[in-house]
């Protein structure tokens, strides 16, 4: 039998858990901020009065933790609920935001961004772009080819695409200059979140918002999307225009995460496959739980990031850090999360 | 209500499977498929389910072109039992029966509680209750079966196709299967099921067809056509076709292999 907490105490844990997180994370740094000052800054930046605090804690929530905090929540959160529409959608839980060659597009745009010296804006739309148009592209070439499994198709043409895009990024970086250039592109490629501000965060949060809403809209049809496609079809799936609507969403949100963060793996990867412990296999339990985990652990890595080394450590080299030996553990004490 | 298959030629562009398939499925009848493996039987039904366009010919549902129909549309009048497999991730019995809904929630919708109720009621009439909260993935092949059989009747279709139901059960579940299947047609239920076994046709079928090589080489009921010489046709084995006669005095034929034994 299959012994599953009721869905609202799951999502109440995890969002808990996500806020206790995010009061930790105001409280570590050089000028740390307690939850209650927290508190009363929103509140009087929500115009709720002057908190008659120092207004160093304005600049410190709003300009600098503030838009940090934020912006690991929504990487996160987009992250985890692009890796776990897409391991529903392949059926196969290792599966990651990254396989249809959105991480290697934003790559090759951001990195492009660079090699031309274009300033933060343009390298941003760059990187936005690119993942859209590799996916787009991958997506094109499955479509013209025919009488192969259309999944098998497009992972192949996803891998394909993204070792010539990787190529493409080898190429700038072995051509850009070594002493400006290389240090900001292997910097990007390695995700952080130490230049965001509240710019990005008012361009990026419309386009997660935009990309989660068909996945939520579309949760039955993602679960019946993981039965073999013509089963799905007998079923009253026209599984070809959902799966492009899961495609387009998941892209869009990964696009626009991956602009501001860089390149942050393994979170799309690994976030969605503990949610499915805690929730089953359900994408409407799964999606809520996916976003919260991948919310709460990118604040609680990019926290560590800033504050245990006198550097800041990259967000891609941690996260793998972190989460391997977490994941390692759960794979070892729990055995429900996939067939 | 009638699923009629008119001179039907299918399988793939490159690799055309069967032609000149003629046939016809009315509501509350049973019909088997005999073939030997690789004979079309999968992909006729497939082209039959519109999920696979045909060749040549059309299928037709209540004179309505199969392929003119949205895929819920022809999901809400016939429902697909595929042969019993492993799930890629470990839903509930539950979970499963409910995707049977799908054809009637809208895109966006989320189940209902009336598509809640007609699961728990498919689950009910395949006897499965036991099972409405395990794991789809840890259950055995046979319930499996089962418990896509339950999924096709919470589908609430009038047809119901169904490819080698009987295939990986033991002797007891394949009887209570084809019992269930006969129960289905008596309710009104038009069933189009494959299987290996003729003698499953003498128990449960109204009519019996017989594919070979792709093309239909006998079609009427079961006490007709499953003779020696048919079957010998399919199978290129010797059977004996007798019949019995049960305690009760009622007679039944019996398939019997021969082969070359002694």
């Amino acid at each position: 039998m299959a012994r599953r907490r009721p869905p609202a105490l799951t999502i109440a844990a995890a969002l808990c858990g996500l806020l206790l997180i995010i009061a930790i994370a105001f409280a570590t740094g050089q000028y740390p901020v307690r939850s209650a000052d927290l508190l009363r800054v929103l509140w009087s930046w929500a115009g709720g009065g002057p908190h008659g605090l120092d207004p160093t804690l304005d600049t410190v929530v709003l300009q600098i933790r503030g838009p940090r905090v934020m912006a690991a929540l929504l990487v996160g959160a987009a992250l985890a609920a692009a890796g776990a529409a897409y391991q529903s959608l392949f059926r196969n839980p290792l599966v990651s935001p990254d396989i249809l060659g959105v991480s290697a597009g934003a790559a090759v745009g951001a990195v492009l961004g660079i090699f031309l010296s274009l300033g933060a804006v343009a390298m941003q739309s760059f990187a936005f772009a690119g993942g859209l148009v590799a996916v787009g592209l991958v997506y094109l070439v499955a479509k013209t080819v025919r009488g192969h499994d259309p999944l098998l198709v497009l992972v192949l043409a996803g891998v394909v695409l993204g070792s010539l895009l990787a190529a493409c990024v080898a190429l700038m970086k072995y051509l850009a200059d070594p002493y400006n250039q290389l240090p900001a592109i292997t910097f990007w490629l390695l995700g952080s979140l130490a230049a965001t501000d509240q710019r990005d965060l008012w361009i990026a949060a419309p386009l997660l918002l935009a990309g989660l809403l068909p996945l939520w809209l579309l949760r039955w049809r993602i679960n019946v999307l993981s039965l073999d496609d013509e089963e799905a079809r007998a079923l009253g799936v026209h599984t070809g225009r959902v799966r492009l609507l899961v495609i387009v969403g998941a892209t869009l949100m990964t696009s626009a995460a991956v602009a501001i963060s860089g390149v942050v793996g393994w979170i799309g990867l690994v976030i969605p496959h503990f949610a499915r412990l805690l929730t089953g296999p359900d994408f409407a339990r799964l999606l809520p739980v996916a976003v919260l985990l991948g919310a709460a652990f990118l604040v609680a890595v990019d926290t560590l990031a800033r504050s245990v080394a006198s550097i800041e450590i990259p967000l891609g080299v941690l996260t793998a850090f972190v989460g391997t030996p977490l994941f390692l553990w759960q794979l070892a004490t729990a055995r429900r999360g996939w067939q | 209500m009638r699923l009629t298959a008119n001179d039907l030629a299918f399988g793939y562009r490159d690799h055309p499977v069967g032609s000149g398939v003629t046939l016809e499925l009315v509501a509350g009848e049973v019909l088997c498929l005999l073939g030997p493996n690789g004979s079309g039987k999968t992909t006729l039904f497939k082209t039959l389910l519109g999920l696979l366009p045909p060749q040549g010919g059309a299928v037709w549902l209540d004179g309505t072109d199969v392929q003119t129909m949205t895929r819920s549309a022809v999901a809400r009048q016939v429902s697909y039992v595929p042969q019993a497999h492993a799930a890629f991730f470990p839903y509930t019995v539950r979970e499963v029966v409910l995707m049977g809904r799908t054809s009637h929630m809208g895109l966006f919708a989320a189940p209902s509680a009336r598509d809640y109720a007609a699961s728990i009621a498919a689950i009910r009439r395949m006897g499965l209750e036991h099972l409405t909260h395990a794991t789809y993935t840890r259950i055995s092949g046979g319930e499996r079966q089962l418990v896509l059989i339950a999924r096709a009747l919470a589908q609430d279709a009038r047809m119901v196709v169904m490819d080698e139901p009987t295939a990986n059960l033991d002797f007891g579940n394949q009887v209570r299967v084809l019992e269930r299947i006969r129960a289905l047609a008596d309710d009104g239920i038009g069933v189009l099921l494959s299987t290996h076994a003729p003698d499953h046709a003498f128990l449960c079928a109204d009519r019996v067809a017989m594919l070979v090589q792709g093309e239909l080489v006998a079609c009427g009921t079961p006490e007709e056509e499953i003779t020696a010489q048919r079957l010998r046709q399919l199978y290129g084995i010797d059977v004996a076709v007798t019949a019995v006669t049960l305690a009760d005095a009622r007679r039944r034929n019996v398939c019997l292999p021969l082969g070359t034994f002694g």
